[in-house]
């Protein structure tokens, strides 16, 4: 029902406002972190959910006045952000500019999850001491909250500007973000500067928490997810590393979201950022308020992926690893056990096509679990809803993947680096809320149910074997595919864009053929992956393939070494074997994969056996 | 090195530029620049850093789009095509600072360079195209297979051709090799795709004398073999010893244009390099003794001298 008088228009536009407000003290602070660093960091997310959680022990457990709670929860997060920058990005200063990228999705992961070990990962009230009143304005209404989400909007971007145009240290974080070795050779403390643009920008994140906190009167330890991504969204809107233009793209999407759900529903309010995310970097990718195009400058070799020497299996050695696998249920009868290798082998298939993207292209997706989502949901429900055999399916579950998911990440093709990470993030969360909402053919939020196993003559393959062989059977198959193409010419031309996209495109290589055709070949093996993944389970709703999966892919692919298609394998052994066969418990799982992903690009960036 | 040369159209040059200008902001790098390079010539673009040498070769070369201006290439009109168009229509280029595939062995970067000659690339056809293709490099047929051991072996010869310095190191990444050495992959990279027109931008940066001459006879050799070759080097001699003509930029216009000897009298061409004093000074000084040890001095030098 479309509201027809004014008052809702204006109440809507409020609340537009206080909540872009709310994404602009995210946005503020991302864009700040990328002026002086170059980095998006996706940890912004996990220090905003941090601050909501000082500010809900400050009130409910300590009962401590409001100023006092807004103090504690700038001061704790701006600490937080302080040792962020010292241990997880400072030590990458020099690595190759994938890996400080990568190190804040593994923060992010381990402060989420340390968060909910502590928390549980229940909802928790963040009642707020303010008083109750509204002031009713032309049939709309303001309440206390909504002004003090203003103020500390407006408050904080004054003090910020007051600090960046008038102090000395605000001088040099001015310096620091035009030209850093310039800076540097003036004397500037660069490392100060960063540690206190970090500090700056967690603690406006923190207090950003804090404020939504109190605004739904709910928080949650995966809260900063989706907090963090508007806030990229709405720094893109306005221009990476723009401060100004980071308000106004905030403020933009709190009303294009507001707007948003009065016209179709609050189901679809992540919709309308993502859709504006992918919008936005293909029509203007750098900001509404962007200047003229400019050529990116010359790196030297290598600068996105380290140089490495890859470890070569001999051919013998992976010929004698693949019958020991194929031989393994002969001797091993334990059916948990087989069922957790053939799900790491499902996993393994996933890690396959990403590090054919990420690794052999240099297009790090996150969004990958879309692809199995994709497979998945498409072979169930040609099973189910067309009558289409279930050997014949889940091939056609792999080409719809493969069709779809490059369609969708076709917008991104022109987008680099830190970019594509962001698009392909955001392309994820689009299929699983496009799932949850098209509900006539998805059946939404219910999900699948009664999905058939995979039979062949009408035998069905659910056995505790066949559970085991059918996932490796296949992934050996696309393995072995993976590698031939490799080996080709695309394997080099695939590779040429990875280590310098100028330099393959002034050779002739047209990245969006080979963009495409890794894109679709990536989908093509996930898909079928996915569909696997949905016949063996018999239920997917849009829950099954949420977005750690695609940090867990990524995880494995950097374990193995990106590009490396025995790495890939590998890496989903060690990361869904390891811990099942240890019986880890399924809490600490995440934040295992996290410390694992920090360690790695600290101390391993190759991986175990090598970027190919 | 180069294809037969073609008869159907004698007397046209090979590259055209008329006009071509490039803005960045406030800076206009590129001012209206006109050029022409005949087949089989060498013409060299010389001129203080920030003259928009590298700005005209990027626009040159389809990476960057002209604000206004023509470049037409074989007759054709190519403003503003894409790089990998030109690519296939037979330009080459290598980049200033070096733009070497690190990750990949110096075989697979000489390799890229052979992309645009590939059957399997040439399919256009959308999504058809790059399906024949995927199919092509998983089943690869004989044709393919010989296709490629051909590429291999010219590859080869190619880096041979660099002798001692890049064959023994065939299979090593080229994130190992020496920056030299980079140069050399870059322009063996180039010379793969078999260019009907080379554009060669600093290709002596960071060499040494004894690395710079052997440069200069591989140069040579290019250009004896027919190639036509538009060069950007900063140390004169070099510049002096290969060119059919020089061209002069400052401020992103041309300034100077002839052979070698003319354009290095030119009292305009010392102003650009040297400032407006040093016009007079040096035609009182004579030959400058304590010039800079950088490529500018040696250019200021090299001017003064003549």
């Amino acid at each position: 029902m479309l509201p027809t008088t004014f008052g809702p228009w204006l109440d809507y536009t409020i609340n537009g406002l206080v909540i872009g407000n709310i994404y602009a003290l995210l946005a503020v602070g991302l864009a700040l972190i990328f002026g002086v660093s170059h980095l998006i960091n996706f940890a912004h997310g996990s220090v905003y959910m941090v601050g909501a959680y000082i500010g809900w022990l400050c009130v409910t457990k300590l009962a401590l006045p409001l100023p006092v709670t807004f103090v504690t929860v700038a001061a704790g997060c701006g600490l937080l952000g302080a040792v962020i920058e010292r241990v997880g990005l400072r030590p990458l200063r020099n690595a190759p500019r994938i890996a400080p990228l990568l190190a804040t999705i593994g923060l992010s992961v381990v402060l989420d999850q340390s968060a909910q070990l502590l928390f549980s990962p229940d909802p928790r009230a963040l009642p707020t001491q303010l008083p109750t009143w509204r002031i009713a304005i032309g049939g709309g209404s303001i309440g206390a909250l909504d002004l003090l989400i203003a103020g500390v909007g407006i408050g904080s971007a004054g003090l910020l500007y007051g600090f960046l145009r008038f102090t000395k240290l605000g001088w040099a974080v001015r310096a620091t973000a035009l030209d850093r070795d310039a800076a540097q050779q003036c004397g500037v403390d660069v490392d100060k500067v960063n540690r206190t643009v970090f500090a700056i920008a967690s603690a406006l994140g923190g207090v950003s928490g804090l404020l939504v906190g109190m605004y739904y009167n709910t928080i949650d330890p995966n809260m900063g997810f989706q907090a963090g991504l508007k806030g990229i969204v709405a720094q893109l809107i306005g221009g990476v590393g723009n401060v100004p233009g980071a308000i106004a793209g905030s403020l933009l999407l709190g009303l294009i979201e507001s707007y948003g759900i009065a016209l179709f529903g609050t189901s679809y309010r992540n919709l309308f950022a993502f859709v504006a995310l992918i919008l936005i970097l293909v029509l203007r990718p750098n900001g509404l308020f962007a200047r003229a195009r400019r050529l990116p400058p010359e790196p030297l070799t290598g600068t996105f992926i380290a140089p490495s020497r890859p470890l070569v299996l001999p051919k013998w050695a992976v010929w004698t690893l693949a019958a020991l696998a194929l031989a393994l249920p002969l001797v091993v009868q334990q059916p948990y056990l087989l069922q957790t290798l053939g799900n790491a082998w499902l996993y393994a298939l996933l890690a396959l096509s990403l590090t054919l993207v990420a690794g052999t292209v240099g297009q790090v997706s996150l969004g990958h679990a879309g692809l199995l989502a994709i497979g998945a949901y498409a072979s169930s429900l040609l099973a189910l809803d067309a009558g289409v055999p279930v050997l014949l399916a889940v091939p056609l579950a792999g080409l719809v993947a493969a069709a779809l998911g490059t369609a969708l990440v076709y917008p991104a093709f022109r987008l680099r680096g830190h970019y594509v990470s962001i698009a392909t993030l955001a392309v994820g969360e689009i299929v699983t809320l496009v799932i949850l909402n098209w509900e006539s053919l998805t059946r939404g939020p219910i999900g699948v149910t009664g999905i058939p196993p995979l039979s062949v003559a009408g035998k069905p393959l659910v056995s505790g074997q066949w559970v085991y062989w059918v996932p490796l059977i296949v992934l050996l198959a696309f393995a072995a595919l993976q590698s031939r193409l490799l080996n080709s010419h695309l394997g080099r031309t695939l590779r040429a864009i990875r280590e310098d996209d100028v330099a393959a495109r002034s050779y002739g290589v047209d990245l969006n053929r080979y963009k495409g055709l890794a894109f679709a070949v990536a989908g093509f093996i996930a898909g079928v992956g996915g569909a696997l993944m949905a016949h063996f389970y018999s239920y997917i709703n849009h829950e099954t393939f949420p977005a750690p999966v695609s940090m867990l892919a990524l995880t494995m692919v950097i374990l193995g070494g990106l590009g490396n298609v025995a790495g890939a394998v590998l890496g989903a052994a060690v990361l869904v074997g390891l811990p099942e066969l240890f019986r880890a418990a399924a809490e600490y799982r995440m934040l295992i994969y996290g410390v694992v992903l920090l360690l790695l690009i600290r101390f391993r960036p190759q991986g175990l056996l090598g970027t190919v | 090195m180069a294809d037969q040369l073609k008869n159907s159209l004698p007397k046209k040059p090979l590259l055209e530029i008329a006009g071509l200008t490039r803005r960045f902001g406030g800076l206009t790098a590129v001012n209206g620049l006109s050029l022409t390079v005949e087949t089989g010539e060498l013409v060299s673009i010389i001129g203080p850093n920030g003259a928009g040498k590298t700005t005209l070769f990027n626009l040159i070369s389809g990476l960057d789009a002209p604000d206004a201006g023509a470049v037409t290439f074989e007759g054709g009109d190519v403003t503003g095509l894409s790089a990998e168009r030109l690519a296939a229509l037979g330009l080459a280029r290598s980049f200033q600072h070096g733009r070497v595939f690190g990750n990949l062995s110096v075989l697979d970067n000489v390799l890229v360079g052979a992309h645009t000659r590939l059957r399997a690339v040439k399919p256009q056809i959308p999504l058809v195209g790059p399906l024949v293709e995927l199919a092509l490099a998983l089943i690869r047929p004989p044709s393919v297979r010989a296709e490629e051991e051909r590429l291999r072996a010219e590859a080869t010869e190619i880096v041979r051709m660099f002798g001692e310095r890049l064959t023994p190191r065939l299979d090593k990444p080229a994130h190992s090799l020496s920056y030299a050495n980079r140069r050399r992959v870059e322009i063996a990279r180039a010379l793969a795709l078999h260019p009907r027109l080379l554009l060669l931008d600093e290709p002596t940066a960071g060499m040494n004398p004894t690395e710079t001459a052997e440069m200069l006879e591989i140069i040579r050799g290019l250009k004896a073999g027919g190639l036509t070759i538009l060069l950007i080097e900063h140390k004169l001699d070099l510049v002096m010893q290969l060119s059919d003509r020089v061209v002069v930029m400052d401020h992103g216009a041309r300034i100077a244009e002839g052979p070698p000897a003319a354009v290095a009298g030119d009292p305009a061409v010392i102003e650009a390099y040297l400032g407006h004093k040093a016009v007079g000074a040096a035609n009182q000084d004579g030959p400058n003794q304590d010039g800079g040890r950088d490529a500018e001095g040696d250019a200021a030098r090299i001017l003064v001298a003549h």
